[in-house]
C-alpha cells in the first residue's frame, strides 16, 4: 500500500494527496493507494508541479492499521509526524512566555 | 569587526534583489524546478525533510550584537522562534517559507550579512578559530587573513563551478581549534624566526565517506603570497579535480590519487607564473584590513579578580562554569565565555530569539558588542572583564544558557539528522539528548574531563564523527536507524580519524554504550589522563573488549 507525498511549492511543507486528488497537510486524509494507483497519482501529480502547487512528487510505503496510516521508513515517518528533536516546542514555550 | 565597503554592499545588495526575481519567476511558473535549483542553492536555500532550510554565512564565526540580534528577529518572524548553529559555524533556520525568503535576505544585507556560497560547487564561508582575537596562545590573529580570503573567495568567477564545495579554515594559534587539517585547505598563521607573518598551508584534509588528514603542502609560505597560492591551489584543483564522480571530486581525491609530490609540482610552478602579480597582497591593504581588527579599548585590570574569586568561593554552580566555559585572554583580567548551547536532554546548537537577545544584551553589556560562534556548535563572548562573570553567569542562568560543560561528554557536535536534513539515514540529536542526559550529573561530567563526542547521522560527516574522541555514525540497518562508534579520532594539531569499533548498536543502546567506553576509560586512565590520552596508551582493545556483545 502506497501514499503519495510531495513539498508545497510557496512554502516548503509535506503535503500528502487526498482522494480528491487535493494536497493536504494531515497523513490520515491521504488516499492510500495500491501500487499502480499510486505510480498513476505520481505521475497525474506532474500537473500539479505544473501548476506550481508542489515539487517533487513520489510515492510512499505504508501500513493501515486501527491507529492509521503508518509510513514504513523512519524518513517517512518523520516528514508526516515532523521532527522529534523537540526543537520546535522548546522555540514555543519560549515565544509563550515572552508573549 | 570588518566593516562593508561600497563593493560589498552592492554586491550584496544586488544579489538580493536578483534573487527576489528570481523566486517571483519560480512562484510565477517561469523557471522550473530543474531551472531554479542551482540559484537557489547559490543563495543557501535548500529544500529539507519538512520545509526549506535557509543557512546563512557568518563569516569566520563572527557576529556583532546587532547581527545577533537581526537573526533573534529573523527567527521570530520568518520562522519558528530559533536557529540552529551549526559545525561550519554558520546559521540555518528550519522553517522559513520560500516567498519569504527574500525579504529575510534583505533584512540579512542590512547587517552586512547574506548566505551566498553556503551551499554549491564553490568556496564556502571560511572558517577560523572561536578565540581568535582573544586567546593567550595566540601568535597572530588570523581575522584579517580570514576576511583577505572571504574577499577574494566571493563571486570568483573562476571557483565558482569547482569539481565539488571547498572549505578554507585559519588559525593563528599553535592549538588548532578550527580543525585546519580537516579543511580543502588549512592555514596556520605563524610567525618567521625574523617576525615576519606567513602561513602553514595544509591540503587535502577531509570528512565525509573517505577522511583524510591534510598534507602539508608548504611549511611556510610568506604573507604577501597568500592569495597568489590559494588561487594557485585552486587552479590545479579546478583542472585536475574530477568531475566523473561526486565521491571522489574533492581535492582529498587529488591528492590521494596523484600524490603530495605530483600536486605541490603543479602547484608551485603556478605559483611561480602568477606571484608577484595582481594578486600579490600590498603591506598597506593587509594594514587596512588588520584595523577593523584592532583589539578593542580593553580596561588596565590586575590579573585575577576579587568579585570572581567571591562568587567562586560562594557558588559552586558558578566554579563548574569558571572551571569549564571560562578560557584565558591574552589580556591581563580578561576571558573568553563559551555559552553552551548543549542542555541536558536539549538540542546542541539551537538557540531561542530569546536567547539570542540576550547574548547580544551580554556582549553590548560586557563584551565590546562581540560574539562568535563555535564550529563545536556554541556561542562565545570573546572579550569580558573577569569582574562581569558572576553577573554573565547570572544572566545567563536566568536564560537557560549557563550549562557548565564546554569541553565535556554534553558538549558533543551534532548534524540536524533525519529530524530534518534529506541526506540523512539516522538522526542524531535525539543521541546527542540520550547521551546527556545519562552524563547529566555535573560532578561526574567533570570527573570525566574532556571528552569530544561527535554524532553524524549520515557518511557525509557534518557531525564531524571521524574526528571524535568518541565518534557516532548513523547508518540505515535495513529500513533501521543503527549506529557505529569510532575511537580516538582528534580533530586539533595531534589529528587522527577514529578507529572502528565494530559493527553497532541500535538508537537506545548507544548511550548505554558510550557509557560502557567512559567506565573502560576510568578503569585504565593514569593520572590526569583524558579519554583521549588513555586511548593512545591504550589502544582499542581494551574498549573493544568492552564492548564486547553489545557491538553486533
Amino acid at each position: 500500500m502506497q501514499i503519495v507525498t510531495a513539498n508545497r511549492l510557496g512554502d516548503g511543507r509535506v503535503v500528502f494527496r487526498d482522494r480528491g486528488g487535493r494536497w493536504v497537510e494531515v497523513l490520515a486524509a491521504a488516499v492510500v493507494l495500491s501500487k499502480d494507483e499510486a505510480a498513476a497519482a505520481v505521475e497525474a501529480a506532474s500537473a500539479d508541479v505544473a501548476a506550481r502547487l508542489i515539487v517533487e512528487p513520489y510515492a510512499v510505503d505504508v501500513s493501515e492499521t486501527a491507529a492509521g496510516i503508518e509510513p514504513k521508513t523512519m524518513r517517512e515517518k518523520i516528514r508526516a509526524g515532523g521532527p522529534t528533536s523537540g526543537s520546535e516546542t522548546i522555540a514555543l514555550a519560549a515565544l509563550e512566555r515572552a508573549a | 569587526m570588518y566593516v562593508y565597503d561600497s563593493f560589498d554592499r552592492q554586491f550584496v545588495g544586488h544579489r538580493v534583489e536578483q534573487f527576489r526575481d528570481q523566486v517571483a519567476r519560480r512562484l510565477s511558473g517561469e523557471l522550473s524546478e530543474e531551472q531554479f535549483r542551482p540559484l537557489r542553492l547559490m543563495n543557501g536555500v535548500y529544500l529539507q525533510l519538512h520545509s526549506y532550510m535557509l543557512r546563512v554565512a557568518i563569516p569566520y564565526g563572527t557576529l556583532s550584537s546587532r547581527q545577533l540580534r537581526t537573526l533573534a528577529r529573523i527567527a521570530r518572524t520568518h520562522d519558528k522562534g530559533y536557529g540552529h548553529f551549526t559545525t561550519r559555524q554558520n546559521i540555518q533556520f528550519n522553517w522559513p517559507s520560500l516567498e519569504a525568503i527574500p525579504d529575510i535576505l534583505a533584512e540579512l544585507a542590512e547587517v552586512e550579512m547574506h548566505a551566498i556560497q553556503t551551499s554549491g560547487n564553490c568556496i564556502r564561508n571560511v572558517t577560523s578559530d572561536h578565540f581568535a582575537g582573544a586567546s593567550a596562545d595566540e601568535v597572530v590573529d588570523p581575522r584579517p587573513y580570514a576576511e583577505i580570503l572571504r574577499q577574494w573567495s566571493s563571486l570568483h568567477p573562476e571557483f565558482s563551478y569547482l569539481p565539488r564545495k571547498f572549505k578554507i579554515a585559519i588559525t593563528g594559534a599553535p592549538q588548532d581549534r578550527a580543525a585546519i587539517r580537516f579543511h580543502d585547505i588549512g592555514l596556520q598563521v605563524v610567525k618567521s624566526e625574523a617576525g615576519e607573518i606567513g602561513f602553514r598551508v595544509f591540503v587535502g584534509g577531509g570528512l565525509g565517506r573517505s577522511p583524510f588528514v591534510a598534507w602539508t603542502l608548504r611549511e611556510y609560505l610568506a604573507e604577501k603570497d597568500l592569495l597568489s597560492y590559494v588561487e594557485a591551489i585552486l587552479r590545479v584543483y579546478n583542472l585536475y579535480g574530477r568531475r566523473d564522480n561526486k565521491y571522489k571530486a574533492r581535492i582529498k581525491i587529488l591528492m590521494h590519487e596523484a600524490g603530495l609530490e605530483t600536486v605541490r609540482g603543479e602547484v608551485e610552478a603556478e605559483f611561480e607564473r602568477i606571484r608577484e602579480g595582481a594578486l600579490e597582497l600590498p603591506a598597506g591593504d593587509v594594514a587596512r584590513i588588520a584595523r577593523h581588527f584592532a583589539p578593542p579599548a580593553f580596561a588596565t585590570l590586575p590579573a585575577t579578580s576579587e568579585a570572581e574569586g567571591r562568587a567562586l568561593r560562594a557558588d559552586p554552580a558558578f566554579a563548574r562554569f569558571v572551571a569549564h566555559n571560562v578560557t584565558p585572554h591574552k589580556v591581563p583580567g580578561h576571558a573568553s565565555v563559551t555559552i553552551s548551547l548543549k542542555p541536558v536532554g536539549g538540542v546542541p546548537g539551537d538557540a531561542t530569539a530569546e536567547q539570542m537577545e540576550v547574548v547580544a544584551d551580554l556582549a553590548e553589556a560586557h563584551g565590546f558588542g562581540e560574539i562568535r560562534v563555535s564550529h563545536r556548535q556554541n556561542l562565545i563572548l570573546p572579550h569580558v572583564a573577569r569582574d562581569a562573570l558572576p553577573e554573565i553567569f547570572a544572566r545567563l542562568s536566568e536564560a537557560g544558557l549557563a550549562h557548565a560543560n564546554a569541553g565535556l561528554v554534553g558538549d558533543t557536535i551534532t548534524c540536524p539528522g533525519l529530524d530534518f536534513c534529506a541526506l540523512a539515514n539516522a538522526r542524531s540529536i535525539p543521541v546527542a539528548k540520550d547521551i546527556s542526559t545519562r552524563f547529566a550529573d555535573p560532578a561526574r561530567a567533570a570527573e570525566i574531563g574532556p571528552l569530544d563526542i561527535k554524532i553524524s547521522g549520515c557518511i557525509n560527516a557534518c557531525g564531524h564523527h571521524h574526528v571524535g574522541a568518541i565518534g557516532i555514525l548513523g547508518v540505515d540497518r535495513k529500513g533501521k536507524e543503527f549506529y557505529q562508534l569510532t575511537l580516538g579520532g582528534s580533530p586539533d594539531e595531534t589529528a587522527a580519524i577514529g578507529d572502528s569499533a565494530g559493527p553497532g548498536f541500535w538508537p537506545h543502546e548507544v548511550a548505554g554504550a558510550v557509557e560502557t567506553l567512559v567506565d573502560t576509560y576510568l578503569k585504565l586512565r593514569a593520572g590526569e589522563e583524558t579519554f583521549l590520552a588513555t586511548y593512545r596508551r591504550v589502544g582499542l582493545a581494551p574498549f573493544k573488549e568492552a564492548l564486547g556483545d553489545g557491538a553486533r
